[in-house]
């Protein structure tokens, strides 16, 4: 069954380098929701797995999964969206509805959720992403975007901005309490969740490897204070201070160094997949009653708190706009970790059809 | 000698004290710190021979306890939430320095002077020799179970490792109504686990078959394990929001892939011995529920060898040194 045509960008090889790419969507569904794709941000999972890099890809392969856009048609059953809402799209477009999981509505968890590129649909079709002119979604998987938000300021919401609401909204509105948090790693996620901590009041401390981003952590981010984790003297007077570190770093690092910085019965937040194992002290756990825990992504409830949450705080979030020629060079400035933060791909001002 | 009793001290003579593996390490000097002459022994209980002038929860005669903990500073966070074991300025019951400047010694003696605070009542009925392991063993397990909320009945825990800790794990687990999982690196343990502890199932680590069955089936692991261990293989047996709790001090460290917690909201966390409050709750719930520890009782001279045998896990599962029965002078 066909629905739609569209043209999108798609990695064809393991090279990874996106190229024009035209396709047909499933045929509308009663509770599937087809939009127009006005912005899709770029995230580095999209670069790893055109390149085959974590889990096996499907080629052709259109990645994105922070997709913001324009509902063109509906299902005879959708009752939430009207043609013209702006709608958005994460990482999950499908689950199984029937685990604890689901039932739970944290279908992030489902063992068997579907990935929004790269999964295969239950209707046998490979799932494809935002970098399309159009893309079709179960309602379930679809979130509203607030009027006041532009839609490229929502994108990244969808993803790292609720990979870090996620773990952090237990943190939110407890009274007088003033979290101290520590922000371990500056990339996309961690940008946004500085933004989110100091909008719910959380005293914020950046924890970086060098000086390089003591500026922008300060002076663009509002950060509270700057932690270099080299400095050993610093080090030692943070330690025992912190509630909760959210630990964005992709990359392998010693845990042991900043466990200790953390109080009695303080959390590590961890978020950031690393590529090998990450190394801790039992007796530094044992000793503080400190905790470890890991968090995927958000809800779709969550998703679209982050997204009222953003709008009524009147926060931004600090992204770069390109066209999709661009995009191939993006990916390598975000290897390089050469963009702040967030590179959002302008889809819909490609005219790609 | 013990200190004079002071105001808040009670003077208990000892009657039994449990030997744990940390005696052992802090005897050894395995742990680096270690001041000698040390008298180890923290789970100990006896008889209240005197009391300070301002003691009004003891009475001369009554039996008691003492555990890990005889002084904390009583003004920081955790002390004021009723969590002093995580006091930074906690005094050890032994090989620590008292407030008097003077080292702390544990109950292998003939007595002890301990402040108030860190007395408790052992419950009437109780046999003493039974009392001693809940002191150390017994709240170390508690404690994680009742900070985390995992009290009510019908939950699934894992047990890994059955040594002191881990038998009391398995008796209090399935006194709370769990269904309990003994996981074990081998199947030498498992008529113990299932006929003598009451556990409903026996896992061996290396059964990969076993293993991936139970995969994603336990609300939390109460970990006992004393020394380097892979933490997947634990981590894949949790449901989501599930628990990995870690209790054995471990000096090399230990490590976990990030997706295997996040991909399941996963934790990983320790606990240390438990509050003297937890301690008291704690030996209601064992009274009540009729719980006893499994114990070999010693005299003082069998000592060196309790620690040989218990350094190769020969015990089921707690040595008790009946301290008032032994010849002290020897």
């Amino acid at each position: 069954m066909e629905g739609r045509k569209v043209v999108a960008w798609a990695a064809k090889d393991t090279s990874g380098i996106p190229s024009p790419y035209s396709f047909t969507l499933r045929k509308t569904g009663p509770e599937d929701v087809v939009f127009k794709v006005l912005y899709c941000g770029m995230d580095h999972t999209d670069l790893h797995q055109m390149r085959n890099e974590i889990h096996s890809t499907n080629y052709p392969l259109v990645p994105g999964h922070e997709v913001v856009g324009e509902v063109v048609e509906l299902g005879s059953e959708v009752k939430k969206f009207k043609i013209g809402d702006m709608v958005g799209v994460g990482c999950i477009v499908g689950s199984c509805g029937e685990c604890l999981s689901c039932k739970s509505n944290i279908d992030q968890y489902c063992n068997n959720r579907i990935f929004t590129y790269n999964g295969i649909y239950k209707d046998g079709r490979p799932t494809q992403g935002g970098f399309s002119s159009a893309m079709v979604v179960h309602q379930r998987f679809a979130v509203r975007i607030p009027e006041k938000l532009a839609p490229e300021q929502a994108a990244p919401l969808l993803c790292p901005g609720v990979t870090a609401y996620s773990p952090l909204k237990q943190f939110n509105g407890c009274g007088h309490k003033v979290f101290k948090a520590g922000f371990l790693g500056l990339g996309g996620v961690g940008h946004l969740g500085v933004l989110i901590a100091k909008a719910m009041e959380h005293h914020v401390t950046v924890i970086s490897t060098s000086e390089k981003k003591r500026e922008e952590a300060l002076e663009h981010l509002r950060a509270d204070a700057f932690l270099v984790s080299s400095n050993v003297a610093e080090m030692e007077e943070a330690v025992n201070s912190l509630d909760y570190i959210l630990d964005t770093v992709p990359a392998v690092h010693p845990l042991q160094s900043y466990l200790p910085l953390l109080r009695v019965d303080g959390k590590l937040l961890s978020v950031g997949v690393a590529p090998k194992p990450l190394q801790f002290d039992a007796v530094d756990m044992i000793l503080g009653k400190k905790t470890i825990t890991g968090s995927f992504i958000g809800s779709m409830e969550e998703t679209q708190e982050i997204l009222d949450f953003w709008a009524e705080k009147g926060l931004s979030s600090m992204i770069e706009v390109v066209k999709m020629d661009y995009v191939n060079k993006a990916f390598e400035r975000m290897e390089r970790n050469d963009v702040r933060y967030r590179f959002m791909v302008d889809v819909s001002g490609n005219n790609l059809e | 000698m013990c200190r004079n009793t002071g105001p808040e001290d009670v003077y208990v003579k000892v009657l039994c004290c449990g030997i744990c593996h940390t005696d052992v390490h802090q005897a050894k000097n395995d742990l680096g710190m270690s001041n000698y002459p040390m008298v180890p022994g923290h789970e100990v209980v006896g008889e209240v021979v005197e009391v300070g002038s301002e003691v009004t929860k003891f009475r001369v005669g009554e039996c008691v306890g003492v555990g890990t903990i005889v002084g904390c500073c009583r003004n920081c966070r955790p002390c004021k939430s009723d969590i002093e074991q995580y006091c930074n300025k906690k005094i050890w019951s032994y090989n620590d320095v008292y407030t008097d400047g003077k080292p702390t010694q544990g109950g292998f003696a003939d007595a002890m002077v301990v402040d108030q605070k860190f007395v408790v009542k052992i419950p009437e009925g109780m046999a003493l020799e039974q009392a001693a392991p809940l002191l150390c063993a017994g709240v170390t397990v508690y404690s994680p179970l009742n900070h985390f909320g995992l009290k009510q009945s019908g939950l699934r825990g894992g047990i890994l490792g059955l040594g002191g800790v881990g038998h009391m794990g398995v008796k209090i687990a399935k006194a709370m109504g769990h269904h309990v999982t003994v996981i074990s690196s081998s199947d030498k343990k498992k008529v113990e686990a299932m006929e003598h502890l009451g556990a409903d199932d026996y896992l061996v680590s290396s059964d990969s078959t076993g293993m991936q069955e139970a995969a994603d089936s336990l609300d939390y692991i109460i970990d006992t394990v004393p020394v380097f261990h892979p933490l997947e293989p634990y981590l894949s047996l949790l449901k989501l929001d599930g628990k990995l709790i870690l209790m054995g001090v471990i000096n090399t460290p230990l490590q976990f892939v990030t997706p295997m917690v996040m991909l399941g909201r996963k934790t990983i966390t320790g606990s240390f011995i438990g509050s003297i409050k937890e301690t008291e709750e704690m030996l209601e719930f064992c009274k009540e529920k009729g719980l006893t520890s499994m114990i070999e009782v010693i005299k003082m001279d069998y000592i060196n060898t309790a620690f040989e045998r218990l350094e190769k896990n020969d015990v089921r599962y707690r040595f008790v040194v009946d301290v008032a029965g032994s010849k002290l002078d020897q």
